[in-house]
């Protein structure tokens, strides 16, 4: 299976400071991918890569077929919407419903009519299961849990190729933690004929390892191990030992 | 002793080494703003629920401190003058004062106060929160979908808002100097119209939107530059008052002394 994203080489230092230390992995198309990681291992810095918001200090980053260093500013821009973000605390705008919030990408980049938007976005809070109920409440009024799924329908809203999620379950309860990496891992399933890549950044190792394809473990910017789940299981890097006995 | 000096100086270095470091990020920014505000998509929507927003905020007051300033100024400028009898000229003096300084300043420290620092405040929770991320990554640029409409929402609004504080100001200087304290009515509006000009309202009309446009910046800017949690978004909330006003006041002379020149 072909490669999403190809990293080659890439090194980002801040400084002194060498956040991402020759990386050199590729993402493969249509799966679910999970980095791992303790805190400040470079986890977020190396997503911003592949969203384009920072660029490498050397090295190659390429993501479905297109060289990321051949794009300037405006062609990122553009380049973005083919990724759906979801954010550690859903970054819902404070300002809009949670239905607004959803409809937001469809006003922005589409020409759709308000009935076709109506349509769309009903159909998007079914997908991520949040009751009718709380479609025209405001993000402060929704849980936690209810505002990653708004969060979840939002980034999906464009039809994203690649869907990235940031620490999807920090700060949820276990139900609520159980119901979003199921979301993440039916979302991946239901676009599976479209070859839907998930990347998924999170420290929590039971969901990961449920719902994950493959696993890469990050460590000071360095990958320590780069398998599919059942390899990672098995790992015999203390490092992963230790990490998988947490 | 000579520690204490040592301090004292590397203090005002230091100081002068911040303020000069954020005047650098400042028009950095104000260039951002620039650059984005003659991009497409020109968001009219946004435009409107500023200036919506910025009325909505400071009407009231703005209704209620100029009635009262109007009504002040022409008291006073009556027990000043009545001993040489020359009382109509109350009229004038008090609507040129009115058009000139009074209305552009106020109306600027009222709009310091509610909305450049509601504009830190919105704009510093959307960054403490990832909604400024949540955006570029999605393709729109912060600056073009949150700044851009504040400032320029700013600076169409005040002048609006100052254009009413001159009015109700007159109103409250007409009712104090000739219901209350007995100005022949017929003088009060001949003075007026005697020495009153277009270019004073002018002056305080374009002088509010210079304000409308620092007061925008000031508060966009002390939004983005929020850094860490709520307490972050409390500290970019405070300096945007206090900057805003102080520009207000101080930016006034400039101002001021290049319009006398050209108008
Ligand atoms: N913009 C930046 N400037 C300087 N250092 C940064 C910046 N962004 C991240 N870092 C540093 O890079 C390291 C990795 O950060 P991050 O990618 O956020 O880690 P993680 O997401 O795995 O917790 C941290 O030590 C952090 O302090
Ligand atoms: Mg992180």
């Amino acid at each position: 299976m072909a490669d999403a994203i190809t990293f080659t080489h890439v090194v980002k230092k801040y400084g002194d400071a060498t956040v991402l230390n020759d990386l050199t992995f590729g993402i493969p198309q249509g799966k679910i991918t999970t980095i791992l990681g303790f805190s400040g291992a470079g986890k977020s810095t190396l997503m911003k890569h592949i969203l384009g918001l920072t660029r490498p200090t050397s090295g190659k980053i390429v993501s479905l077929g297109k060289d990321m260093s051949e794009l300037d500013e405006l062609g990122l821009r553009e380049f973005r919407r083919n990724f759906g973000m979801v954010f550690q605390y859903a970054a819902l705008f404070d300002f809009l419903s949670a239905f607004e919030n959803v409809a937001f990408p469809l006003r922005e980049f589409t020409k759709l009519k308000e009935s076709e938007i109506k349509k769309k976005v009903e159909s998007l809070m079914q997908a991520v299961e949040l009751v009718p109920e709380s479609w025209h409440r405001l993000p402060s009024e929704l849980s936690g849990g209810m505002r990653k799924r708004v969060g979840l329908a939002r980034a999906l809203a464009l039809e994203p190729r690649i869907m990235l999620y940031d620490e999807p379950t920090s700060g949820l309860d276990p139900i609520s933690t159980q119901v979003v990496s199921d979301l993440i891992a039916s979302t991946a399933a239901k676009n599976q004929d479209r070859k839907l890549t998930s990347l998924v950044i999170s420290h929590d190792v039971r969901a990961s390892l449920r719902i994950s394809d493959h696993i890469m473990f990050l460590e000071r910017g360095q990958i320590v191990e780069y398998s599919t789940v059942e390899g990672f299981k098995n790992s015999q890097n203390p490092i992963i030992r230790r990490f998988l006995e947490l | 002793m000579q520690d204490v000096l040592k301090n004292y100086v590397e203090g005002i270095g230091a100081s002068i080494l911040g303020l000069v470091n954020g005047l650098g990020k400042f028009s950095n920014f104000a260039g951002q703003v620039f650059f984005w505000a003659i991009q497409p998509p020109i968001r009219l929507k946004l435009l409107m629920d500023q200036m919506y927003f910025i009325g909505n905020k400071s009407l009231f007051i703005i209704g209620l401190t100029s009635l009262f300033s109007g009504a002040v100024f022409a008291l006073q400028m009556y027990l000043g003058i009545k001993a040489i009898n020359m009382d109509s000229i109350v009229g004038p003096v008090v609507a040129i004062s009115l058009a000139k300084e009074l209305a552009p300043v106020f109306a600027g420290l009222v709009v310091a106060g509610r909305c450049g620092s509601a504009m830190a405040a919105q704009i510093g929770s959307m960054k403490v929160t990832e909604q400024l991320d949540a955006l570029e990554v999605m393709g729109i640029n912060a600056h073009q979908y949150l700044a851009v409409p504040r400032v320029v929402g700013a600076t169409l609004s005040m002048p609006l808002l100052c254009g009413i504080f001159m009015l109700i100001g007159n109103l409250g200087s007409w009712l104090v100097g000739v219901q209350v304290l007995g100005i022949d009515e017929v003088m009060y509006f001949q003075k007026l119209s005697d020495f009153m000009t277009l270019s004073h309202v002018a002056e305080g009309l374009i002088k509010s939107a210079a304000f409308g446009f620092l007061i925008g910046m000031i508060g966009s800017y002390h939004g983005f530059e929020v850094k860490g949690g709520a307490e972050g978004v409390g500290k970019g909330t405070n300096l945007a008052v206090v900057w805003g006003m102080v520009t207000v006041l101080v930016s006034d002379y400039f101002i001021s002394s290049f319009l006398t020149k050209i108008l």
